[in-house]
């Protein structure tokens, strides 16, 4: 939308979070939890991250303190909004069944709304760009994702533009960021230089600007918009990995005997964790339960993911017992198959498989390695 | 009102070498024992009643690893009366804290800690009671945990497979929203190469996984002590970290040897 750029103040940011929260929305943002930045709901400005920033390598987040009180200096947290989204565990139904009748008496779709309707408060770009991939996977196809429906559509969300990159973030690289270009309501640029603690606004639909009326704003004068430029700028030059994306998915194909899969397996954990912080990873498992007396009966749809070994089992073995064969299908299907599948990356550059992965094992590098790597039919003369 | 047709299914809870915490994990269902006790005919479970019903059983849980040659013998009675053999604990299900015996000269223990040893019969090592006989399942844990026994009860009960996973802990531990201590804090943890079952408990209080549920399904334990020593650790701290409750499982005793030091007589000698 080409509406006006305005400017908000602190005590305009805190009236954000009222209106909204007037609204009936629930209010989930970053804040600070067990030497981390996670999700969680927002009352006030204070409950924001204030002064705090991050130290991100692989395997390795460290807060700090920052010599200024930005509230958004920080790059992607621990999570990404998936979880509020798109939980880890959910209900799919409950039925009761009593003497021959068994009977459903509690849909999980009609639950899904209950919580919310929320409003996700500083939503970086790459995971913008995950929520966007989330919308194709889930709501796009033949068989849509009624929960992830109906939290979705009543979310509000407010974007804010990454001025803090971490040592693994790379969503320049992967044309996801580090400005929010689509898909918010209303995208906040932090500003600390040259005046008060402000924020440029930027309105991306008519229901942001609908809120944005309710809340004390300025005109955004020339300074503050080419201030947020030049932050976005900072930010592009300082991103800690790049990813070379150029013919990515004929890499990936070409690769797929390469020995490179066994050095990365002999680091690999299997733990699972880069694709439990991925924004974009999707894959679940329905569970049935039932109480002991075989009367309760439930479905709940679970996170799951490929590296477990029982993920891939099909009648008779698992058909990727070997991690080798795990890693290959998670980054071919992230940075190649994806593309054939949903027609975009399934990687926003977020860093988070890199930051949480316990082994240290980094995807920028093994990419950039495979790229590299001579195939094994080539190699031998 | 229905009147009873079929005898409800007969349950024994036996008792090998261990500490009762999984036995006791059964008598914590407080909120269950009731529906349990509908469903099931405890029949033998010495821990909480002195009543017995004659075998056979349907469900026999086993505690308990077997250590002395007395056990051996009753373990294979168990199962010749028993048509379903659960082992419940990591000592049933890997030979438990006990089977750090396996490392050690099983004469000097019993020298040094007896006052009479020769009243002592005992074997030289602690191993789990599939090592003697055929089990239908094994399930994890030191102790156990409370909602997978019930889930392992209503899967036997119902005739269907137990839903117990068998990925690491590091799921459970982001499925609660946890933030990994290893990464944020460089907290030692073994989590990567656990078994899932605990719910992520010590993760979640901020202390590393002692990995009491044992190696999970694809443990590279290999990576793992490399990841430990770059968090500082020694070797023989890595050692030392492997051998606890299920020590002498064999991702775990294989791992611990790896970073055994070198013996004190080689290098005095």
């Amino acid at each position: 939308m080409d509406a006006e750029m305005r400017v908000l103040d602190l005590l305009g940011l805190q009236g954000l979070i009222d209106t909204l929260r007037a609204r009936g929305y629930a209010v989930v943002g970053p804040t600070v939890r067990d030497g981390a930045i996670v999700h969680a709901p927002i009352a006030t400005i204070d409950d924001l991250p204030r002064g705090w920033g991050d130290d991100q390598d692989a395997a390795h987040y460290r807060l700090r303190r920052r010599a200024d009180d930005a509230l958004f200096g920080f790059a992607a947290g621990a999570q990404s909004p998936k979880p509020v989204l798109f939980p880890a565990e959910e209900l799919i139904w409950r039925g009761r069944r009593t003497g021959e009748e068994f009977t459903v008496n509690e849909d999980g779709a009609e639950r899904a709304g209950d919580e919310g309707p929320y409003a996700l408060l500083g939503v970086r770009s790459c995971d913008l760009h995950a929520l966007a991939i989330h919308d194709v996977v889930l709501l796009g196809r033949d068989h849509v994702d009624v929960r992830y429906a109906a939290r979705r559509a009543g979310a509000f969300v407010v974007a804010v533009t990454c001025t803090a990159p971490g040592g693994t973030c790379f969503c320049a690289s992967m044309g996801t960021g580090p400005r929010p270009d689509a898909g918010y309501d209303l995208a906040l640029t932090e500003l600390l230089d040259d005046g008060p603690h402000r924020f440029l606004v930027e309105v991306g639909t008519p229901r942001g600007e609908e809120v944005l009326a309710e809340v004390p704003t300025t005109s955004a004068p020339a300074h503050d918009v080419r201030a947020a430029d030049d932050a976005v700028a900072w930010s592009v030059a300082h991103m800690g990995r790049t990813l070379d994306t150029d013919g990515i998915k004929e890499v990936l194909y070409a690769n797929a005997e390469s020995p490179r899969w066994d050095d990365v397996a002999s680091l690999c954990l299997a733990c699972t964790n880069c694709t439990l912080v991925c924004p974009t990873c999707f894959c679940t498992s329905v569970e049935d339960v039932a109480d002991l007396t075989g009367d309760v009966a439930e479905r709940r749809r679970v996170w799951d993911s490929c590296f477990s070994e029982d993920f891939s089992y099909i009648h008779g073995g698992a058909i990727r017992p070997e991690i080798r064969s795990r890693y290959r299908q998670w980054i071919t299907h992230k940075l190649a198959s994806w593309q054939d599948q949903f027609g975009m990356s399934g990687c926003v550059g977020c860093g988070r498989c890199i930051t949480w992965c316990p082994a240290a094992i980094d995807i920028t590098a093994e990419a950039a390695a495979l790229r590299w790597t001579p195939q094994p039919a080539a190699g031998r003369s | 009102m229905t009147i009873q047709t079929q005898a409800l299914p007969k349950l024994a809870v036996w008792k090998f070498a261990s500490c009762d915490g999984c036995q006791l994990t059964l008598l914590n269902c407080e909120d269950e024992l009731m529906a349990l006790a509908g469903e099931v005919q405890i029949a033998y479970f010495p821990e909480a009643t002195r009543a017995v019903v004659e075998g056979p059983y349907d469900v026999s849980l086993v505690e308990g690893s077997v250590t002395t040659p007395e056990e051996i013998e009753r373990i294979g009675q168990v199962r010749e009366m028993s048509r379903n053999v659960v082992t419940i604990g990591a000592c049933a299900t890997s030979g438990g804290i006990q089977a750090l015996r396996n490392f050690g000269d099983i004469a000097e223990f019993r020298s040094v800690v007896y006052a009479h040893p020769e009243y002592l019969s005992t074997l030289a090592r602690s191993t789990p009671i599939s090592a003697h006989v055929d089990v239908d399942f094994e399930l994890r844990g030191c102790p156990i945990n409370k909602h997978q026994l019930l889930e392992v009860l209503a899967a036997y009960i119902q005739r269907r497979k137990p839903r117990i996973p068998t990925y690491s802990v590091c799921v459970e531990c982001k499925r609660r929203g946890a933030v990994c201590v290893a990464v944020a804090n460089g907290t030692p943890c073994l989590g990567p190469v656990t078994q899932a079952g605990c719910g992520a408990l010590c993760p979640a209080f901020a202390r590393g996984c002692y990995g009491c549920f044992g190696p999970q399904d694809s443990p590279n334990t290999a990576a793992m002590s490399d990841r430990l020593i770059s968090l500082g650790m020694a070797d023989d701290e890595v050692m030392r970290i492997y051998r606890t409750f299920n020590a002498a499982s064999e991702p775990f005793r294989r791992e611990s040897e790896r970073h055994e030091p070198a013996r004190d007589e080689e290098a005095l000698t």
